[in-house]
């Protein structure tokens, strides 16, 4: 077999591996690319809370068009399809929930469930207050249920843990439903049992909710028109998100190869020598994609629309071959290409990957994807040009003639070239404008590389205000072995917090055992219960002056004899009733451990309004537990605290790639002055780009930062070019050059400028950055490189 | 959490609740209308009322304690449907009927629920809007009504139809003069009553 033969055989046989990797690889659009891969003990706090904490398996759900009463009808039909739904642990439309089990077993339970139930609570005076409330309230609005319960249960304990239950605020409600502040939409809050990262089981649990609208709203009112349904939440967005990431990544390189393809065609004139160029292009996204697929288990959609840049890059390579190679002395236009220019070529690859090869160490998984899919689709893609294009090219081909583009190329440059002084007036203009807005530069926000829409974000939001702010921001997180030393813990936070929560620093706090005490608060509870001749003998002493008989009481002596006897309650006995998804929804196991969370509301007033001060809420926490680890969250602290780490990690980054870059400059170029002569012209279009970024207000995010490494990476290849060792020192060679310098920077910069259209903000900053950058490499080095000699000089 | 919600719903003694709270429609000008009975020239009569603020005392019977309870308050109507009753004796409390919804605080808690949550107070409720909104069509869909008239006083009795109201109220029965609402008995299966006396008008 020939050497062409097996070239050929070796690269389709790579291919098909590829392709078999991509086509079973997983793919995911999460926010978990932005989440540390390896995350200190309060990360792995906020991290799990984004995966799969309470937050983020929530689903809003807003109803809106056609009537109140309509709207509120189809809450609630909803609200029933959903709650019998597996993909669902709760659903609240501010409708009771409660169910015939849930009234029977509070009312079973009350005396260990209720707050009110210690000893002092049946002594002689605790039992006459509570016995004269309830009498009192007999004749008073929310009596009316009293009048039935008061044999049996003339203290009030069921009433006292149906207002436990009870939210302690919340959002507007008419008919019984929740609505908006103006109450033109209907709202319900899902809890979903698939996790915030579990993009899949989001999907279908969006996909049950929009089916069982479509069905209710069809079938209750056939002639409805106008009621729709929005949702929103972090899974919905999880959802979307992939979505419209994957929809965008095809778009936009459908688009980017159209373009690019359009341009090529223009200059090859030929449909094959196009295919041939466009050999290395699929062949590095394929690789680039199979990479990822095996170095990180899942293919993150960002990287996947990262790959339209790479179409741009690394068609570079074969563009170079098509339009520089001439035929030689031997005779193979190929074979001249590769001893001639391959090895400039080559040290443009080597200065790429060095540039993205900084980014795998990075602790962010999103960069560390782009740099891995970029260093293997670029290797591929030069890999081809070199090994596999030349074996698929006739024997007697050479690259059409550029020369009247070259030409007017040159004639351009040289023009520009006079006014080359003027460049110095850049650095200085860059750093006035950088130091200008040195405010604002750097966006500190983790959503900023959120890739949902500002429009959704602000939907959600509205969303949240209205349903009274369940936005869990602030939370403490409680670890412990099991679920009952959790609850214990919980218990104790709970009593700790209550001082915060009078003095006004809290509006109040949710927590687990709300819905199951400890079993030593149920024990304590049931122990506080007197026996039956006790309670007979206080009763009587407590009726006094009541209008009340001790003998119409004796369903309640009966009631206290049987609950001294009770077993405790574990989760096992709140099976059925909706306490249970109360408890599941704040307590988890996680791996070994128990967690409990408690989350925290902020006061809507006082001296903070909407913030909760964590060093107060620290210091209120007072001493630990033993066995048991406490911490207060702040997500949006935590989440910041997160990003900006990123932030330096990336600045860090870029450095030490800029450095390596240089390292390999000066060891391949061995003289400082021809590395100074190539970086120069990339730094200057790294200042220009940035000074324009900062002037047009946009605020740098970690994706910029990149971009501007990228330009330097990307920018080399054309910078090389000039050197004075390698720029041809032949007029004609040197048009020519020029000619496919112009093209390939051409299809870089169409490949990142489709990426700057994109709705995607990760993309759409990387498209921004790297397409003027690119442009600006190529012209800086161009005007910068030392002039030519006049035409005929040579000659 | 809204376990409560139901729980209060279901309760049977609500709806005695509902009547008292609901009782308080007092005019100020009434405007002769042709009708073709008493019941419906009252209606009429009662329809012109868009507003109505007086005080209230309700005295609550109950066969298992020794003494009644009495409380005092005052009563608000918006028309066609917003009740509100606030209590200020013995223990000031308020309620609200709104949008159809019902909402109520106790020991600092507010407590909303919905009136179609209550299935069997929901007509029985619909039957004293009604009365106060003068729709006599309504009030014959959920009851069979009774009506007496001697010169200026009447009295209007509602016999819930409804199978599971009935098991609970026995009757309500609304005593008038002119175009104002005089008392309001609900008198429960149990033997449990209460009578709501209403008083002065107040300012709007």
């Amino acid at each position: 077999m020939s050497r062409r033969a097996a070239s050929i055989l070796v690269w389709i046989a790579l291919l098909a591996a590829a392709g078999w990797i991509v086509a079973h690889a997983h793919y995911t659009a999460d926010l978990s690319a932005f989440l540390p891969a390896r995350p200190s003990p309060a990360q792995r706090a906020l991290v799990e809370e984004l995966r799969e904490g309470v937050a983020s398996r929530l689903i809003l759900i807003d109803i809106a068009g056609g009537e109140g009463a309509q709207r509120a009808q189809l809450s609630q039909d909803l609200a029933t399809r959903l709650r019998a739904n597996p993909a669902f642990m709760s659903v609240n439309n501010g409708r009771n929930v409660a169910s015939e089990i849930d009234r029977r077993f509070i009312f079973t339970h009350r005396y260990l469930l209720s707050e009110q139930v210690t000893a002092d609570h049946f002594t002689i005076a605790g039992l006459r207050s509570a016995i004269a409330e309830s009498i009192d309230s007999l004749a008073s609005p929310a009596g009316f249920l009293a009048r039935d319960l008061l044999p049996t249960d003339p203290t009030g304990e069921t009433l006292q843990v149906l207002g436990q239950l009870s939210p302690d605020t919340g959002p507007r409600s008419e008919y019984g439903v929740w609505v908006s502040a103006n109450g033109s939409e209907a709202l319900l809050v899902a809890q979903t049992r698939a996790a915030g990262g579990d993009t899949n089981g989001q999907e279908q649990a969006v996909g049950v909710i929009e089916a069982e609208f479509g069905r209710l709203r069809a079938s209750i009112m056939p002639a409805a028109t106008g009621i729709g349904l929005r949702v929103s939440g972090p899974g919905v967005f999880a959802v979307r998100a992939r979505a419209t990431i994957i929809r965008e990544a095809i778009r936009l390189s459908v688009l980017s190869s159209l373009l690019i393809a359009t341009l090529l065609m223009l200059v090859y004139r030929s449909v094959r020598t196009l295919a041939l160029g466009l050999l290395p292009v699929v062949s590095g996204a394929l690789a680039g994609a199979a990479a990822v697929a095996l170095g990180f288990g899942v293919i993150h959609g960002v990287t996947l629309g990262f790959g339209v840049t790479l179409i741009g890059e690394s068609v570079d390579y074969s563009i170079y071959l098509l339009i520089q190679a001439r035929r030689g002395l031997e005779g193979n236009a190929a074979a001249a290409w590769i001893s001639s220019f391959w090895p400039t070529v080559r040290l443009g690859l080597l200065t790429s990957l060095c540039g993205f090869a900084s980014l795998l160490p990075s602790a962010f998984p999103g960069l560390a994807q782009l740099g891995l899919y970029s260093m293997a689709g670029l290797l591929a893609a030069a890999a081809v040009t070199r090994y596999v294009l030349p074996a698929l090219l006739p024997e007697q081909w050479a690259a059409r003639p550029l020369d009247s583009l070259g030409r007017g190329i040159t004639r351009r440059i040289d023009r520009l070239q006079s006014y080359r002084q003027l460049l110095w007036l850049l650095p200085p203009l860059a750093v006035a404008v950088v130091y200008a807005h040195r405010g604002e530069l750097w966006n500190r926000d983790l959503a900023a590389l959120s890739p949902v829409s500002v429009a959704d974000q602000q939907f959600d939001a509205r969303l949240r205000s209205n349903l009274g702010a369940p936005d869990v921001s602030d939370l403490i997180v409680i670890s412990a072995a099991d679920p009952d030393a959790a609850l214990h813990a919980a218990e104790t936070v709970g009593a700790r917090l209550s001082g915060l929560v009078q003095a006004g620093e809290l509006a109040g706090f949710e927590t687990p055992a709300r819905y199951l005490p400890s079993l030593a608060l149920q024990r304590q509870r049931r122990d506080a219960l007197p026996t039956g001749d006790v309670l007979r003998t206080r009763l009587r002493a407590a009726l006094a002056g009541l209008p009340l008989q001790a003998t119409r009481l004796e369903p309640f002596i009966a009631a206290i004899e049987q609950a001294r006897t009770d077993p405790l309650l574990d989760r096992s006995a709140l099976a059925g009733t909706s306490l249970a998804s109360g408890v599941d929804a704040l307590l988890a196991q996680r791996g070994d451990r128990v967690v409990a969370l408690v989350p925290l509301r902020a006061p809507a007033t006082g001296s903070h309004p909407f913030a909760i001060d964590a060093a107060h809420v620290n210091a209120a926490l007072g001493a630990a537990l033993p066995g048991v680890s406490i911490a207060v969250l702040d997500l949006k602290h935590e989440s910041d605290a997160l990003y900006a780490a990123y932030q330096s990690a990336a600045i860090r980054l870029s450095l030490l790639g800029l450095g390596v870059i240089v390292t390999l400059l000066l060891l391949t170029l061995r003289s400082i002055a021809r590395v100074v002569r190539v970086i120069a012209p990339l730094i200057l279009a790294v200042f220009v780009v940035s000074a324009a970024l900062i002037a047009s207000r946009q605020a740098l995010t970690i994706l910029h930062l990149i971009g501007l490494l990228l330009i330097v990476a990307v920018g080399s290849n054309y910078a090389l070019f000039f050197d004075r060792r390698i720029a041809p020192a032949d007029a004609g060679e040197r048009t020519t050059m020029l000619a496919s310098l112009f093209v390939a920077n051409l299809a870089t910069v169409l490949g990142f400028g489709v990426l700057a259209f994109s709705t995607v903000p990760v993309l759409s900053a990387l498209g921004m950055t790297v397409a003027p950058g690119a442009f600006a490499a190529l012209l800086f080095s161009a005007l910068m490189a030392r002039p030519v000699a006049p035409h005929g000089v040579l000659s | 959490m809204n376990l409560h919600r139901r729980m209060l719903l279901r309760a049977r003694g609500g709806r005695i609740l509902m009547v008292f709270f609901c009782a308080g429609l007092i005019g100020s000008a009434a405007v002769p209308a042709p009708a073709t009975d008493a019941l419906d020239q009252l209606m009429t009569r009662l329809r012109q009322h868009q507003h109505g603020h007086v005080s209230f005392t309700e005295v609550h019977i109950s066969n298992i304690l020794d003494r009644p309870l009495t409380s005092s308050g005052e009563l608000f109507y918006d028309a066609p449907d917003r009740l509100e009753k606030r209590t200020t004796r013995p223990k000031p409390e308020r309620m609200v009927l709104e949008n159809g919804q019902l909402s109520f605080e106790r020991r600092h808690k507010e407590y909303r629920v919905a009136l179609a949550d209550f299935p069997q107070a929901a007509p029985y409720i619909e039957g004293i809007r009604a009365t106060l909104a003068g729709d006599r069509p309504a009030l014959e869909r959920a009851f069979r009504l009774s009506f007496s008239n001697s010169g200026d006083q009447w009295t209007l009795s509602l016999i819930p139809l409804d199978a599971h109201v009935a098991a609970e109220v026995a009757a309500v029965r609304i005593d008038g003069l002119s175009d104002v609402i005089k008392t309001v008995t609900v008198q429960r299966v149990n033997g449990d009553r209460s009578i709501t006396t209403l008083g002065a008008v107040l300012d709007p």
